[in-house]
């Protein structure tokens, strides 16, 4: 095994540099090649019996050359020597057709480079479990979950899912970094009836890149199962405005809103309220936020970026002032500043921007003491679609959650939505929490939001 | 054209396909399928007036997938080399723990509607062409009005060849053309921005884009959302009268109840659609269809990808609840008709119910009496997509152009807000359909268990009697 992987690992360092050369043989001033392999497992078990069982793995091929300050990229799954040719000649032809723009290019030979030493990003343990054992995670979780009340008499199911990837990159200023990285997951999703029939279904999960870190079946299962109890009887609301809770995960989720408004391809373009807003108090002063790829251990850390920078700790809100966009070469340059190291390269296309760990810096009290401050407000713990427009910081999303009342949970509420605007709710930021949990590349501690508008009834 | 695609590319034979179904089944199993993919695909844009960069790829690969009983066994492979394809059929073959069977192979297709050109958007221009098409959209996106600062234009098509093998003799090839053209636009009027968008397309010819939906059509009907929007004023919060207008805001069919209508939820009974079948869950004025087998529309197949003919399978019809769209495992486990809904992502991922083109056929109701009929609503016309919860029913679609109606008149133009409603219960409140029934310019893309196939929507101008509208004003 150990014979074969080592094999395996020369192939793909020498498949992208030998691509890279070829590009720069048939004419390319610049070149730069991904491969990326993975395998994944995934099983579902569904009242106690496996319903799905997926196991496989794949590779794949990306390109990206530059004649001159024109540039096109290529993908393919084929990576015979056929393949490769085809790819490379393909995008030299296809580079034709583009316009010369010139702000194009790779990053400069002194900004490559990477993060040395063990960044915690791989673990083989994740792929250590018979099938027998990684069903039996998944059956754990949801026995677990369907057993903590009668009212729990249906599921989606409990799941098991462990991937292993590996990414090699390299460019023709002779970069050629690679790593790899493991994930595992265990959730449930059960499902309760009232004695109306109405059904309600919540979830939970625990994912870590090793493990040894990841919850036991047993508690996410429990996690899950409250979560959905909780949640029958929910009513409607009427249109009101009342303090806003946000848990962890829906203030995360505003947190991702802000990581899209600074990313530099938004900012360059116009397209975010935050364009132009760089050294300005744009939030509430006790709004600090960073953007960190380089935590040992994270889901967004990584040694080196889309494009061979090194990943590093970005300022991005202190006190509410708007320290720095998040960059790659290309937006960096449209905005006449230095790349933050975010670029974000898949196989195919031009490199995006992507977060490292992203996150808000946490205050003094906990979710309970938060919820205890307010009279009449509402906990959101859920929300419903995609409603936010960039441009204008304008944000409507449905949302599900609990009514307080007298600092304390009342009773379950859904049909509603929340409405504001995302530049004056992290100006109205009343409260933060304590309790920052990383649970993804983003996370943002419990909220408190002034002034926002709820529909309901 | 390409019958035989994958037996000339990759020299498979009647042999090899026996074997892999074999090896399949080698531990049982009531049914196994291979699922051959060859896609290619190209999208380039235009930003800021210039062609940044242009993409191309090939992608190829294979499912293998084993049902017993409720489960499903899956593998796939990116390699089309005979070991790694056998590989694959033996890791999905550890779902079942039986005697092996034999499978069935034949290798003739049945005769098959042909829904879409056999010359395609993707091989018969030139990129030259289609490079032509974003530069003028964008100058036409910027031509429109002064204001209009940023345009965006893109153009994508992708080719995909397929071939089902199935044990129970399941034969079928395909080959999917899919194009689309989009726009996106933003304004500018001093300290005031907004955006537009555009875009269709569909199964067609290139042709489609030099005669009926050109450049220009989709650039001056983003850059008008745009300018729109710039004196857009807050939308009101609360529950009113909601009018949709034709076309995509079918997207509320979509989320309120075409996800609770797919077969696979309702055999789990996690839909709160479960058990309304022949029941009553839309006003006598609704009735709605799932067609796969619209002309050159984005939803529609051929085949589905379990080789099944796709169909018109009625949903609602006059208001009661008539019929699930089925893929081959719910189908048989349910006891239905297999509705030919049976779709995937790609040979990476297991299919499962989803949907085509679900619309809602034309009313009686002249749309202009639809809105006069409003004292104080919503007319929303531009929707930026939605989601449901199956469970619950809950869902929710966002307008990104809507108007307020006052005394049966549209007046001011209202920001983006989100629309929450039941699904088993909004259908009810339908008081009025349209005689304008229209589709969707061909953009959709759903979204489901991770796995995103184009789909079809659409609607007349329906008035809705009540609904909660997401805004932050009075």
């Amino acid at each position: 095994m150990a014979t074969t992987s080592t094999q395996v690992e020369l192939d793909l360092r020498e498949l992208v540099q030998g691509a890279v050369k070829r590009a720069m043989s048939l004419g390319a001033t610049a070149a730069e090649s991904v491969v990326s392999e993975g395998s994944e497992f995934g099983t579902v078990v569904r009242l106690g019996e496996v319903e799905t069982l997926k196991e496989s793995g794949s590779r794949g091929l990306g390109v990206r050359v530059f004649v001159g300050q024109h540039t096109a990229n290529t993908t393919t799954s084929d990576l015979s020597p056929e393949g490769v040719e085809q790819l490379v000649r393909g995008a030299i032809e296809l580079a034709k057709i583009t316009s010369e723009d010139p702000m194009a290019g790779i990053p400069e030979p002194e900004q490559l480079g990477q993060i040395n030493g063990d960044l915690g990003l791989y673990f083989d343990d994740v792929y250590s479990l018979s099938n027998e054992e990684r069903i039996d995670q998944a059956r754990r979780a949801e026995k677990a979950a369907l057993a903590v009340d009668a009212r729990l008499t249906n599921s989606d199911g409990g799941t098991f899912d462990a991937s292993i990837g590996r990414k090699v990159l390299a460019n023709s200023h002779g970069f050629v970094g690679e790593y790899r990285s493991s994930y595992c997951s265990i959730s449930a999703v059960p499902i309760a009836s009232d004695e109306a029939g109405n059904m309600q279904r919540d979830y939970w999960y625990s994912v870590a890149r090793t493990l040894a870190k990841l919850d036991s079946p047993e508690e996410v299962g429990r996690i899950a199962a409250e979560r959905t109890l909780r949640r029958l009887g929910a009513r409607k609301i009427k249109t009101q405005k009342v303090p806003i809770v946000f848990d962890r995960q829906t203030a995360g989720a505003l947190l991702d809103h802000i990581f899209d408004a600074v990313n530099g391809d938004s900012i360059y373009r116009h397209a975010s309220f935050l364009a132009g807003k760089l050294g300005e108090k744009a939030f509430g002063s006790n709004v600090t936020v960073w953007d960190d790829g380089t935590i040992v251990g994270g889901y967004g850390t990584r040694p080196f970026d889309g494009e061979g920078v090194p990943t590093r700790r970005t300022t991005v809100f202190e006190n509410g002032e708007l320290k720095s966009y998040l960059l790659n070469t290309y937006t960096a340059k449209k905005l006449g500043l230095a790349t933050t190291g975010n670029a974000s390269r898949g196989l195919a296309g031009t490199p995006g921007i992507g977060n490292g760990n992203f996150y808000m810096q946490p205050g003094e009290k906990s979710q309970e003491e938060i919820i205890k401050g307010v009279k009449h407000g509402l906990l959101v713990t859920e929300f419903l679609g995609h409603g936010v427009n960039l441009v204008t910081g304008d944000f409507s999303r449905g949302a599900s959650g609990m009514w307080i009342e007298n600092g304390e949970l009342a009773y379950p509420v859904e049909e509603i939505t929340v409405a504001g605007n995302l530049g004056e709710m992290f100006c109205n930021l009343a409260e933060i929490g304590s309790d920052l949990i990383w649970r993804g590349s983003v996370a943002c501690p419990t909220l408190r939001i002034e002034g926002m508008t709820i529909a309901g009834e | 054209m390409d019958k035989r695609f994958f037996f000339e590319k990759y020299g498979l034979s009647e042999r090899d396909l026996e074997k892999y179904l074999s090896a399949a089944l080698s531990a049982g199993g009531d049914y196994a399928d291979l699922y051959f993919e060859y896609l290619t695909s190209t999208s380039l844009s235009v930003d800021e007036s210039m062609v940044k960069s242009a993409s191309q790829g090939i992608s190829a690969g294979c499912g293998v997938r084993v049902v017993t009983g409720e489960r499903t066994g899956y593998a796939y492979t990116d390699d089309l080399a005979p070991e790694k394809i056998l590989h694959a059929a033996r890791t999905a073959a550890l779902i079942a723990s039986g005697p092996a069977k034999t499978p069935v192979v034949s290798l003739k297709d049945k005769a098959r509607p042909s829904l879409y050109p056999v010359t395609d958007a993707a091989s018969d221009a030139e990129l030259s062409k289609k490079v032509e098409l974003v530069f003028r959209a964008d100058k036409a996106a910027r031509a429109f009005d002064s204001r209009v600062k940023e345009v965006r234009a893109s153009y994508a098509d992708e080719l995909r060849h397929i071939l089902v093998i199935g044990s129970d003799g399941t034969y079928a090839e395909d080959v999917q053309p899919l194009s689309r053209m989009s726009v996106f636009v933003i304004a500018r009027d001093g300290q005031q921005s907004a955006k537009g968008s555009s875009g269709g397309g569909g199964r067609h010819k290139f042709e489609i884009f030099l005669t009926e939906k050109t450049p220009e059509h989709f650039a001056n009907e983003a850059a008008r959302q745009a300018i729109l929007q710039l004196t857009a004023i807050p939308c009101p919060a609360g529950e009113m009268e909601v009018v949709l207008g034709p076309g995509w805001p079918g997207v509320l069919l979509h989320e309120a109840i075409g996800h609770g209508l797919e077969a696979d939820f309702n055999r789990k009974k996690t839909s709160a659609f479960s058990g309304l079948m022949g029941k009553r869950v839309a006003s006598e004025k609704c009735t709605v269809v799932d067609n796969g087998t619209l002309n050159e529309r984005r939803g529609s197949l051929n085949v589905d990808d379990e080789g099944n003919a796709t169909n018109n399978t009625v949903l609602i019809e006059k208001g009661i609840l008539k019929g699930f769209m089925a893929d081959k495992l719910s189908a048989r486990l349910m006891g239905l008709p297999n509705t030919g809904n049976g779709r995937r992502e790609s040979y990476e991922h297991i299919p499962m119910p989803r949907m085509t083109n679900t619309y809602m056929l034309s009313g009686d109701d002249v749309p202009e009496d639809i809105i006069k009929s409003v004292k104080r609503g919503l007319y929303a016309v531009n929707f930026s997509g939605g989601q449901v919860d199956i469970t619950n029913g809950k869902f929710v679609f966002g307008a990104s152009e809507a108007y307020l109606i006052e005394d049966g008149k549209i007046t001011a133009p209202v920001k983006d807000a989100t629309l929450i409603g039941n699904g088993p219960d909004v259908l009810t409140r339908v008081s009025m359909v349209g005689n304008d029934l229209q589709l969707d310019e061909g953009i959709g893309t759903c979204g489901k268990d991770g796995q995103s196939v184009p789909v079809g929507v659409g609607i007349p101008t329906l008035k809705i009697d009540r609904m909660t509208v997401g805004g932050t004003g009075n």
